[in-house]
């Protein structure tokens, strides 16, 4: 079957940017893909943008921006909430896969209100009735986790300051300033058991791949081996699909590890293989049972996991060595390809001091509302 | 057609697709499952922050998401007997909440 290559990434930094518009953000990260693929006005067959906050034809006023729309090239907007920008790549590889098209470019963007994510996913009656509240369902899986997995409060801390000390080194980060478990517990609490630390900021950013057939590339430098998407599964009433109700069956499969065990396959890489991982940690305890749900350790061992070690840099398998969401932010759309953008350069051993050493494999996890969750792994 | 129950009413099943799933009275009291408290009012919301929210667990085999009457979070437990109550939202609006059980 036809490979994928990843053949030139950029990035627009995640952070506030007052007075600029979403397609100013996009432009910036489209150009500099392109540009490291050597690709101009007719280098691409297709586009897929995804965005769940920028509005209509979101990809189209980007690319008409830089002049790139003469030929009618499609271009389609992809929006699968967090996961947008897996779905995006996704769809963009099977299209390369199939032998639609020989190189497509992909990209994400967002810019996004300030303070809890207002969701159109909800019902007006479910907002007034404070049944929409998303750090109260990110609180509830918390304790559920502390339940399950012996996960405390302190593992909760320790996970935003692993993620923020690896955000130092990453100039493409939001806050790039350590902090301390007990700065973590000092600030307010938002929803029981999570503090205002331990929550990512909804904010702005934009993310760009360009994929091409890797048997038109000379010894590609990065291989797109799996791009999974999984979406809605009922029966878990804590899903990211946010329902009212669910069942009392705790093996109701999650989405996470449904686009794993698919990506694993698709890829013939599996979790202990994995050199680097950039995961969901949209919350502090998202990062854990996201651990749980990628296999990167077993059912109930997130806390142990972190406690080893593993997970930080120098570690065995450092998780979110860019320094996660927690330091670099979410832009929705533009997150999936954040992360992606940043295991590329990982696997070109261009990430200086946060470089993990000698890495080939890495996997990419974002997961929300829908339920959406996206795997994406990459080798070299 | 499956045997699963879901909340709120609908008419589809969520989880076979049959129409016209068949009404029924859960049995209670339910149990709580998890639960926090939310304390800065969200996007849309009317009523009074803070609040509880939680999930209460049914024998039937259903867990429901709900406002709780208690915002305290230190005062409840897993396991705890819950009620269900309908409670003043903000102005002549009511909604649902579960109460520990007296």
């Amino acid at each position: 079957m036809t490979g994928v290559a990843i053949t030139g990434v950029g990035l627009h930094p995640f952070g506030r940017f007052d007075g600029t518009t979403t397609t100013d953000l996009g432009v910036v990260a489209v150009r500099r893909a392109l540009a490291e693929a050597g690709v101009g006005k007719g280098g691409f067959q297709a586009a897929f943008c995804g965005t769940a906050y920028g509005g209509v034809a979101t990809g189209h006023r980007v690319l008409s921006r830089l002049g790139l729309t003469g030929a009618g090239v499609p271009i389609v907007d992809v929006e699968a909430g967090c996961a947008s920008g897996s779905a995006a790549l996704m769809l963009a590889a099977a299209a390369i896969r199939g032998g639609q098209y020989d190189t497509v470019l992909v990209f994400g963007v967002d810019k996004m209100p300030k303070g809890i994510i207002r969701s159109s996913f909800f019902e007006p009656w479910q907002e007034e009735a404070g049944l929409a509240a998303t750090p109260s369902f990110f609180a509830l899986r918390a304790q559920r986790l502390a339940l399950t997995s012996g996960v405390t409060k302190d593992h909760l801390a320790r996970v935003v300051v692993k993620n923020r000390r690896h955000g130092v080194a990453n100039a493409d980060a939001m806050y790039r300033k350590e902090t301390s478990v007990e700065e973590v517990l000092a600030s307010r609490v938002v929803c029981e058991p999570l503090h205002l630390f331990m929550l990512c900021s909804p904010n702005e950013g934009a993310a760009a791949l360009v994929l091409r057939r890797d048997d038109l590339v000379s010894s590609p430098p990065v291989r797109l081996a799996a791009a999974v998407l999984r979406s809605h599964v009922p029966g878990s009433v804590l899903s990211e699909s946010t329902p009212l109700s669910g069942l009392t069956d705790d093996d109701v499969p999650a989405p996470t590890a449904l686009a794993a065990a698919a990506a694993y396959e698709e890829s013939g890489i599996g979790p202990t293989d994995l050199d680097v991982v950039e995961c969901q940690d949209t919350d502090a305890a998202r990062e854990l049972q996201s651990c749980e749900e990628l296999g990167l350790c077993a059912p109930g061992g997130s806390a142990d996991l972190l406690d080893s070690g593993a997970t930080t840099l120098g570690g065995r398998q450092p998780v979110n060595a860019s320094g996660g969401l927690l330091s670099k932010g979410e832009p929705l759309g533009a997150s999936a390809l954040g992360q992606v953008v940043d295991l590329v350069r990982q696997l070109r051993s261009e990430c200086g001091e946060r470089q993990v050493d000698g890495a080939r494999t890495a996997l990419s996890h974002t997961v929300g509302r829908g339920a959406n969750a996206g795997v994406v792994i990459l080798t070299r | 057609v499956c045997t699963n129950h879901l909340f709120p009413r609908a008419d589809t099943c969520t989880y076979c697709a049959a129409p016209d799933p068949e009404p029924v009275e859960l049995t209670g009291p339910g149990t709580l499952w998890a639960w926090t408290s939310v304390t800065a009012p969200p996007p849309g919301y009317l009523g009074d922050v803070p609040y509880g929210i939680g999930v209460v667990e049914f024998p039937e085999g259903i867990r429901v998401i709900s406002r709780l009457t208690e915002s305290d979070p230190t005062t409840l437990f897993l396991g705890q007997s819950m009620d269900l109550r309908i409670v003043p939202l903000h102005d002549d609006v009511v909604t649902y909440a579960f109460a520990p059980a007296s």
